[in-house]
Formats: structure tokens, C-alpha cells, sequence
């Protein structure tokens, strides 16, 4: 079997007495996607948040890309590839999407310690950035500010931003949360062939995408893994019918 | 086709340059001086406006580096006058341009040493801490006598510049004018450079620019330094436009007369500003001579653009900010 990508393990964070992270341990492998699913307060987002460096576990390790990444801040892990979305939209409002895009073809180029060229006449940037909102569909609508785009616009945009960063893996934290079911339906097709370019760990409640897509399912409950496996062996797994799927599944 | 606010920034730097001129032939030479004050403070706000307009660090400690650059200039010419070495053995210059070259580099590090531990805080804390460091800097100028402490220190005689008989008013208001026009072409070009796309979006969102992997206290930083270089060289200016440096360069007041400046214009717009200064200093010269209390007029008229004109003079005029 080929190495993982990414792979954690032993995770440990608290808050005070609570555990949101209790020895988590999942890996990522190439190809894959990887969906990680749990009630709303099963602790989700706090691991995403310690895989891309927002914050600090206390106890655990993080591996990506074969190096231990556990000591390096969030800027160092996206460099690195760590291609991050963010459960409610993150981006600069006062730039166009294109600016937005941008900001991430500049950072994989390198420094941004250049202080004389303009941006928007740099075709380095600005085609990179293009094909990115073109690939998710978005590319009409590259000039209007973030802030005058739609929620579900918006969720594009930071997909578009993980693509051009050339991520060598994904975390995309409810990618589909606001969308329309048009805009699910078109998103989950994308995602399918987005695996074969990188692998994905996928936080989702839509369970129709989640069940389409994932190759593989961790299901999180108080912080704990109660159950890792296929498609199908999560939906029979009776652990997870009782704390998660009840009987819609 | 150009913008409405170029076109408004083209007019304001040609007014700016031709009225000081037609007041100089009119024999109104009082009015070049004063046009030589809008300069020099639109070149110090200029700095403060890269890291406070386009990086929102709103900075209450700008003065400091507007008197260390003022100091620069009042020290070597004390030096240059008595002929007593400097450090070193060096000795002190008369020269403009080694002047500014001086401020500019003790500019940049006092903004690289207060920036190093300011920038860790953010919000009303870095307010307090750039301020209490501008505060640290001004109780230093007062208690050492070597330079005048709190009463000051005269420069006898105008500085040079190779070429320009500084004495005369209008031709010093040409060398303000030209820095001013330096000043302001970097400040563009930083604002649309790559450089300045991370620091205007870390000014929006934090947490986006470090997940596309660039660390912003860097960027901050650099802007910091770079903010604190030109308002250092525009306080070098103010020296010798006052022929006399004293304290209240790095006093309070004066960094909040930056900000005000800024707020004025235009947060974040080129030519904010130089509207800001225009305004600020002919408010002083007209409603000066009307009533002492002209401060309160000037609140109200910042309660104004505070409360219904946030793009400042520049905005009410040109409409909102565009990016690309």
C-alpha cells in the first residue's frame, strides 16, 4: 500500500474539561478522498484547525509529506501543500475574486518581498489565477469583490485558492454547507476528479456526498474515533446509526 | 481611460506645485512657506499611511519617527557648526542628502526595533504600545541636555542641497515638493505590488493570507520599517523648514495630527494625505486667525468625515476604493 500523505496520530486537545480531541488517529492516502463526519460539536473543525496549524495540540503528531509538521506555523504548512478551505468563507472582502486567487499563485511563486510590479499587469499571476476560478466554474465573475459574491461563490473561491496553491492535499471543512442542491451536485463531481490530483479530507454533512465520494469514513463522536471504514461498512456500523445517522441512512 | 480620483490627484499636485509659485511672484512669500508645511507633513502622513491605510496598523507612535528624523537633521548641523566630531571621530554634515540618508536609516531601525515587539499585539494594544514607545522616545529628548533637551535645538543656518540656494522659500519648497513626488510614486507602486497585495490583505483577513502561506507579521513588519523611513525623512525636512527641532516633534499630538491628517483625506488613498495636510494647514491659517480655539472647528469637521465621509476628502469626492 502506498504511504500515506498525511497521517496523524495520538491527537490530544482540551479546552478546559473538554475533550474535543481524544486520541485521534486517521491517515490520508493518495487518491483518496476521506470523509470525516460526526455530530456538530464532535470535534470536526478543532482537528482540521490542528492539521493546518491554527492551533496547537497538546499532545500527538502530525505527519505530511513525510516530515513531521507538528512544529511549523500555519503559513510554513501551506507552503508545503496543506490546501485548506474554511468551514465559514475566509477571504480578503475587498478584493475580486481574482485578487483573492492571486495572493496564493503569488505565495507558491515565492517571495512576496517584491514591491514594484504591478499585480494586475503580471501575467504570471493573473493566468494562473484565471484558470483556477475558471475550473470551478466561476471565471464570470472574477472581477466583483468577495464580499459582493454569493455564499456559495465565495465557497468556490476557496477552492479555487486550494488549487492554485498546487495543495498536495486538501481539507476542505463543509465545502458544501449553503449551497443549492444544483450547486452540490456540480461541487461533489468535482470533487471526485479532484482526488486524482490530490487526496482529500473531507468534513461534510451532506451524507448523499459524503456516501458518493468517500472512499473512506471516520466518524467522530466527543472527540473520539468510534469508527473508520468504508462507505458501507459505516452505514451498517450500529456505533454510528446511534450517535450519528439515526435512520436516514 | 483615467479615474475620477487620478484625475482629482493630478489636480491637487498641480495646485499644490503652481500656487506656491504664483505666491512667490505675487510677493506673498509667507504662502510658499506654508505650502512648504503641506509638503512636508503630506510626505510624513504619506508614511504613516502605508502602514496604517494599507496595512490598518493603526499606529499612535508615528512622531517618533518624525522627530528622530528631525533630531538627525538638528544633531549633524549642530556638528557641522561647532566642528566637534560626531561619534567616531566623524564629523557632522550640512549636506541635505547625507542628512536625510542619516534620518532614513534611524528611521528604519527605530521602526525595525518598536515594530519587532509592537506587531506581536494588535488592535487598541498596539495603539497603546506605539504610543507609550513615541512617549519613551519624547522624555528621552527632554532630559538630555547635550541637545537642547525640552528647549530644543536651533539649526543656525538652512542646510544645503547641491545646486539650490535652500534659503529662498520657494526653491526649498521645490526640494520638499520633488521628495513629496518620490514619496508618493513608491507609495503606488508598493500599493500595487505583490508586496502590497498581502499587506492590504492582511489588513482584511489575517487568517487567509498565512493559509496561502505567507507569514503576515513579515509583511507587517517590512511595512513598518519602510512607514517609519518616510516619515523620518519627512521630519528631517520639518527641521530645517523651522530651522529648530525641539521635543514637541515627538510628542503625541503630533502623531495624532497624522492620523487626523490621514482620516481627513482619505484612509489608504494616495493623495489622502495631501488633501489631509492642505485642509489641516490652511484650517490652522484661516480659523487660526479667526479664533485661538480653531481646534474645535477642526473636531467638528472630523466628527463629520468620521460620522458621513469614511473615504475622507478623497472619497466624498472620487467614490469608494476599487482593487483590481
Amino acid at each position: 500500500m502506498a504511504e500515506p500523505v498525511l497521517a496523524i496520530s495520538e491527537l490530544r486537545k482540551t479546552f478546559g474539561a473538554l475533550k474535543a480531541t481524544d486520541g485521534v488517529s486517521l491517515d490520508l492516502r493518495p487518491g483518496e478522498i476521506h470523509a470525516l463526519i460526526g455530530p456538530n460539536g464532535a470535534g470536526k473543525t478543532t482537528l482540521i484547525n490542528q492539521i493546518a496549524g491554527t492551533l496547537k495540540p497538546d499532545a500527538g503528531s502530525i505527519r505530511f509529506d513525510g516530515a513531521d509538521i507538528g512544529g511549523l506555523g500555519v503559513a510554513e504548512r501551506a507552503r508545503r501543500g496543506l490546501g485548506r478551505t474554511f468551514q465559514v468563507s475566509s477571504l480578503a472582502p475587498e478584493f475580486s475574486a481574482l485578487r483573492n486567487v492571486m495572493l496564493a499563485v503569488q505565495s507558491v511563486q515565492g517571495s512576496s518581498f517584491r514591491f514594484f510590479r504591478p499585480v494586475m499587469r503580471d501575467r504570471s499571476l493573473t493566468e494562473p489565477a484565471m484558470a483556477a476560478l475558471e475550473r470551478v466554474g466561476l471565471g464570470a465573475r472574477a472581477h466583483l469583490p468577495a464580499s459582493e459574491l454569493s455564499h456559495g461563490e465565495r465557497r468556490q473561491i476557496e477552492i479555487a485558492i486550494a488549487l492554485a496553491l498546487g495543495s498536495k492535499a486538501f481539507l476542505l471543512d463543509e465545502p458544501m454547507a449553503g449551497m443549492g442542491p444544483e450547486g452540490s451536485k456540480r461541487l461533489t463531481e468535482f470533487l471526485d476528479g479532484l482526488r486524482a490530483e490530490a487526496p482529500i479530507l473531507l468534513v461534510e454533512h451532506d451524507m448523499n456526498a459524503v456516501f458518493a465520494l468517500a472512499d473512506r469514513i471516520t466518524v467522530l463522536d466527543y472527540g473520539r474515533v468510534i469508527a473508520t471504514g468504508t462507505a458501507d461498512e459505516i452505514r451498517i456500523n450500529p456505533e454510528v446509526r446511534r450517535a450519528y445517522l439515526g435512520d436516514e441512512a | 481611460m483615467a479615474s475620477r480620483e487620478t484625475l482629482l490627484n493630478i489636480g491637487l499636485a498641480l495646485l499644490l506645485l503652481v500656487l506656491p509659485v504664483i505666491a512667490n511672484y505675487s510677493g506673498e512669500p509667507f504662502y510658499v512657506t506654508l505650502a512648504t508645511r503641506i509638503a512636508i507633513l503630506s510626505l510624513a502622513a504619506v508614511g504613516l499611511n502605508l502602514a496604517l491605510g494599507l496595512g490598518g496598523l493603526v499606529s499612535f507612535g508615528h512622531a517618533a519617527f518624525f522627530g528622530i528624523g528631525g533630531y538627525a537633521a538638528g544633531i549633524l548641523a549642530t556638528h557641522a557648526f561647532s566642528g566637534d566630531p560626531l561619534i567616531f571621530g566623524l564629523p557632522g554634515t550640512k549636506q541635505m542628502l547625507i542628512i536625510w540618508i542619516v534620518a532614513i536609516a534611524a528611521g528604519g531601525l527605530a521602526a525595525l526595533l518598536i515594530g519587532l515587539i509592537t506587531l506581536r499585539t494588535s488592535g487598541v494594544y498596539f495603539i497603546m504600545i506605539t504610543l507609550a514607545f513615541a512617549q519613551m522616545i519624547f522624555y528621552f529628548a527632554i532630559s538630555w541636555p547635550a541637545y537642547g533637551g525640552e528647549d530644543g535645538l536651533p539649526i543656525y543656518v538652512r542646510n544645503a542641497f547641491p545646486g539650490v540656494n535652500t534659503l529662498k522659500p520657494l526653491s526649498y519648497f521645490l526640494v520638499c515638493y520633488a521628495l513629496l513626488a518620490v514619496g508618493l510614486v513608491l507609495f503606488k507602486l508598493f500599493q500595487d505590488s505583490r508586496f502590497g497585495a498581502a499587506l492590504q490583505a492582511a489588513r482584511q483577513n489575517e487568517v487567509r493570507v498565512a493559509s496561502v502561506g505567507i507569514p503576515p507579521y513579515r509583511i507587517r513588519l517590512v511595512a513598518f520599517v519602510i512607514s517609519g523611513m518616510f516619515t523620518a525623512v519627512a521630519g528631517a525636512l520639518f527641521a530645517d523648514l523651522n530651522r529648530f527641532v525641539s521635543p514637541s516633534m515627538l510628542s503625541w499630538q503630533m502623531s495624532g495630527e497624522l492620523i487626523v491628517l490621514i482620516i481627513l483625506g482619505g484612509v489608504g488613498r494616495l493623495f489622502g494625505p495631501v488633501a489631509g495636510a492642505a485642509l489641516f494647514v490652511l484650517l490652522e491659517h484661516w480659523l487660526g486667525g479667526i479664533t485661538e480655539r480653531w481646534q474645535f472647528f477642526l473636531g467638528l469637521i472630523l466628527l463629520g468625515v468620521v460620522l458621513f465621509a469614511r473615504g475622507g476628502l478623497i472619497g466624498l469626492i472620487a467614490g469608494r476604493a476599487r482593487h483590481g
